[in-house]
């Protein structure tokens, strides 16, 4: 790499950065911009969501209807103005998806296809069978590779944020294979890494997504907003976490307890399986509790059953479902139902942004899972991520185009210094480090353990305060772990300690807020409040890094024409 | 659960700041009969020697990036169940055959991504069409005649098992190939042209030789070796076009 420095910094290769990407270039050809990514973009966590992604694209269906199901989905706490913006840019991202050749299963007047979802209230989500992400992913990918003013650097790894007088100016960043720090000079810094699924111990998230973006921030300034707000996700296969997708309750598949029974009938009649998932993950959790689950070697769950749907819909509209169950349980869905418990699934908080993106940080924006803007309140929707991962990766690669135009080039002295600091803490510090009284996986399991426990779908202070103490505590014994691997070259020993390291700062920020938060609402479901309190509680966390515990401040919920009423369906 | 087993995982090492080669390192492993060979590298990886080094993500056969020689024979590890690969107690890993080890069982992977780009891999049309005239009408069956090429997860498999490619690095290979053929049968796309006279030159389809160890090895059911000889169907059709009616080469 001869010259690292672009106008603007793209850190993550997934939906929501590479969108960013596309739509700064094609804002202007002069600008370049450079795509870090810690895998190659088409490895991106995107690849894995299944179902589907939402837009009022027929005339059954009109703007209004897909904003109120979002807010009442997110339990009257997302930010209407955002979802206001957002339904109404969907339908364009999904024909531009369509021209650069996304392709969008359809229906036989070749139209896009559309199914049901849990939580909206008609068929509005598009889809590519059950490999959404996958096909997106790729159609963006490939899509990229037309502009060569996106130069990528496959398989670097973001370290630190450069601040000059307090705005971004760039990154430093370890060229994995060749084992390098390097500081990458920018106008401005996009942060879509996703989210950070793997400080759970169960969960549907990818081995990469450990909050690295949401870490950079928080560590450069910027508040992380509502990260109380962890999506559980209900039909999870039990030991690997492996999701299987809402699509398939969206085409007719059931969910029953041991009894064979539809429990969902008891919990929220009027939707049964196609409500929002805070719910359903709960409503399996008590059945688990209460002693109807199938028991199994990985623990209790429930039974999705598709066996109704017959082979030939099975295999048009979910075959990654069947392909999924065959290979990692050795079932057929088409005979048996398939095994399934709630696993984390998806942060509806985040960095703290604007409608384009920016954050509190001069020049720093955020987008995607990464991101908090708010548009998915207290519990998101399927099939909204993928869609806000387009319409927002636009709209704040525009955003940040326009800003790098009239913004100067940064000096320079504040980028030596952030490598210099970088280097002296990895190189000399992590590698230098002789073997440590810690291991690596051993503090990661015990953050893993603590979170699942105690910040899962159940909540209490008890818990909750434990839960801080203990990540505080590990947070000190973090400092005395080695790296085992003194290798430069491709060194996965280093880099799975620099991940935990931000994994840790993004836990504590998720405990804190939730025990700060001393109500009920959406995924965020504690055993000692119970109801959810407006008086008190409908304003938005933000989480600040200090050296000792998060300060925990709020912001209030924009309300523009709907106003909070109790979640019934 | 059933009880937990043990076996040997013999793996192929390789550190490129070592004094020595490449070398083979046994660890044994416990592990149940739901286990693949990526939960016994990370087994390793957690609790035996933390510098094994390996890259895997999705652990749900979509990333593809978890991709090795199992035994000899190109897998995808999340996808390769213990139980299956290990008949004399020990299941032997290397990196891909035909790319270069950067570390343990990283290969390089920038050939692929050369060869990759060399197909372009978009939509090529002579006019943009404006988001304000919505989608194209694209009906079921025409959908189907690209799907299966469209499904490819750039896991390289088919590159480690191609004969060709083992002997030519420059052989554009299976899996772009397979992509070419995937935006040619797309109505959306105008490129076949452009991407025909492209793939007829000396490292395109007629290096071929119809092996079909490419599809042999393929996770997902793409079929490369189906989609060379589609293309080397529609590359002789427009060969012979070109010849006896050179006013009407074009489409």
């Amino acid at each position: 790499m001869d010259r690292l420095a672009f106008d603007i910094v793209v850190v993550g290769g997934g939906a929501a950065g590479l969108r960013a990407a596309i739509a700064a270039a094609e804002s202007d050809p002069k600008l370049t911009i450079g795509l870090v990514s810690k895998v190659y973009p088409m490895r991106s966590h995107t690849v894995s969501a299944e179902g589907g992604t939402a837009a009022v694209m027929r005339d059954y269906d009109n703007f209004e209807l897909h904003a109120l199901d979002t807010i009442k989905g997110s339990d009257y706490f997302a930010d209407q103005d955002a979802v206001e913006f957002f339904v109404s840019k969907c339908p364009d991202e999904i024909v531009q998806l369509d021209h650069w050749g996304c392709p969008w299963s359809r229906d036989d007047d070749g139209k896009i296809q559309q199914r049901a979802f849990g939580g909206m209230s008609v068929k509005r989500t598009c889809f590519a069978a059950d490999k959404v992400g996958f096909h997106i992913l790729h159609t963006l990918f490939q899509e990229s590779m037309r502009h060569p003013q996106i130069v990528r650097l496959d398989e670097w790894f973001v370290t630190d944020l450069i601040q000059e007088n307090g705005a971004a100016a760039g990154v430093v960043a370890l060229d994995i294979r060749r084992g390098e720090l390097s500081y990458i000079n920018s106008k401005a810094v996009v942060l879509a890494t996703g989210g950070c699924g793997r400080v759970y111990e169960f969960t549907t998230n990818g081995f990469i997504k450990t909050g690295d973006g949401m870490a950079l921030a928080y560590r450069a300034g910027a508040p992380l907003k509502d990260m109380e707000m962890v999506q559980f996700h209900p039909t999870c296969l039990p030991g690997t976490g492996i999701l299987i997708t809402e699509a398939a309750r969206g085409e007719g598949g059931t969910l029953i307890n041991k009894d064979g029974e539809r429990f969902m009938k008891k919990y929220l009649p009027s939707k049964m399986e196609l409500g929002p998932r805070d719910i359903l993950s709960r409503s399996e959790m008590i059945e688990i509790r209460e002693g109807r689950g199938f028991k199994g070697p990985h623990g209790d769950y429930m039974g999705l059953d598709l066996r109704h749907l017959g082979e030939q819909a099975i295999d048009e509209r979910l075959p990654m479902v069947r392909e999924l169950a065959e290979k990692y349980l050795g079932l057929d869905p088409i005979h048996e139902p398939i095994p399934v418990r709630p696993g984390q699934h998806y942060i509806m908080g985040g960095v703290s942004t604007n409608l384009v993106g920016e954050t509190p940080v001069k020049g720093l924006y955020a987008v995607g899972e990464t991101a908090c803007v708010s548009m998915n309140g207290a519990n998101r929707l399927g099939s909204n991520s993928l869609s806000e991962c387009l319409v927002f990766g636009k709209s704040a690669g525009m955003a940040v185009a326009a800003f790098a135009k009239r913004t100067g080039w940064p000096r320079g002295g504040a980028a030596r210094d952030a490598l210099a600091k970088q280097e002296a803490r990895i190189f000399g510090g992590l590698l230098k480090r002789e073997a440590g009284s810690e291991s690596l996986s051993g503090i990661r399991r015990e953050m893993q353990q603590i979170m699942e426990r105690d910040v899962g779908i159940f909540r209490d202070e008890k818990g909750l305060t434990d839960a801080c103490a203990k990540l505080a505590t590990l947070r000190q014994r973090f400092a005395n772990v080695s790296v085992a691997d003194k290798d430069r070259v491709f060194n996965t020993d280093l880099t799975q300690a620099l991940e935990l390291d931000f994994m840790l700062d993004v836990a504590q920020a998720i405990a804190w807020s939730a025990l700060n938060r001393r109500e009920s609402r959406g995924a965020h479901s504690r055993t000692d409040y119970a109801n959810r309190d407006d008086a008190n509680y409908l304003k938005h966390s933000l989480a600040y890094r200090t050296d000792g515990a998060p300060r925990i401040d709020y912001l209030p919920v924009k309300i523009t024409k709907w106003q909070p009423a109790e979640r019934k369906y | 659960m059933a009880a937990e087993n043990q076996v040997v995982f013999r793996v192929r090492r390789y550190q490129p700041q070592g004094t020595k080669g490449p070398y083979y390192q046994d660890f044994r492993v416990p592990y149940r009969s739901d286990e693949v060979v990526l939960d016994g590298l990370n087994y390793i990886k957690d609790n035996l020697d933390p510098s094994l080094t390996f890259r895997w993500s999705c652990r749900m056969g979509i990333c593809g990036s978890c991709g090795m020689d199992v035994n000899g024979k190109p897998r995808l590890t999340c996808g390769t169940f213990i139980r299956d690969v290990s008949p004399g107690g020990i299941v032997q890993v290397d990196p891909l055959t035909g790319f270069n080890s950067i570390k343990d069982l990283v290969a390089d992977f920038d050939p692929f991504m050369e060869h990759f780009l060399y197909v372009k891999p978009w939509v090529i049309r002579e006019k943009q069409r404006p988001l304000s005239e919505g989608e194209y009408t694209q009906f079921p069956e025409e959908l189907a005649a690209y799907r299966q090429q469209s499904l490819c997860i750039n896991c390289t498999l088919c590159y480690a098992a191609c004969p060709v490619f083992q002997g030519d690095n420059h052989f554009v290979g299976p899996a772009s190939l397979a992509l070419a053929l995937r935006y040619i049968r797309d109505t959306r796309d105008e490129g076949a042209d452009e991407r025909l006279d492209l793939l007829s030159t000396p490292h395109g389809i007629w290096e071929c030789t119809f092996v079909g160890e490419c599809s042999v090895v393929c996770p997902k059911e793409v079929d490369p070796a189906g989609a060379i000889q589609s293309l080397k169907v529609l590359a002789t059709i427009r060969h012979m076009r070109k010849l006896l009616m050179p006013k009407f080469a074009s489409r």
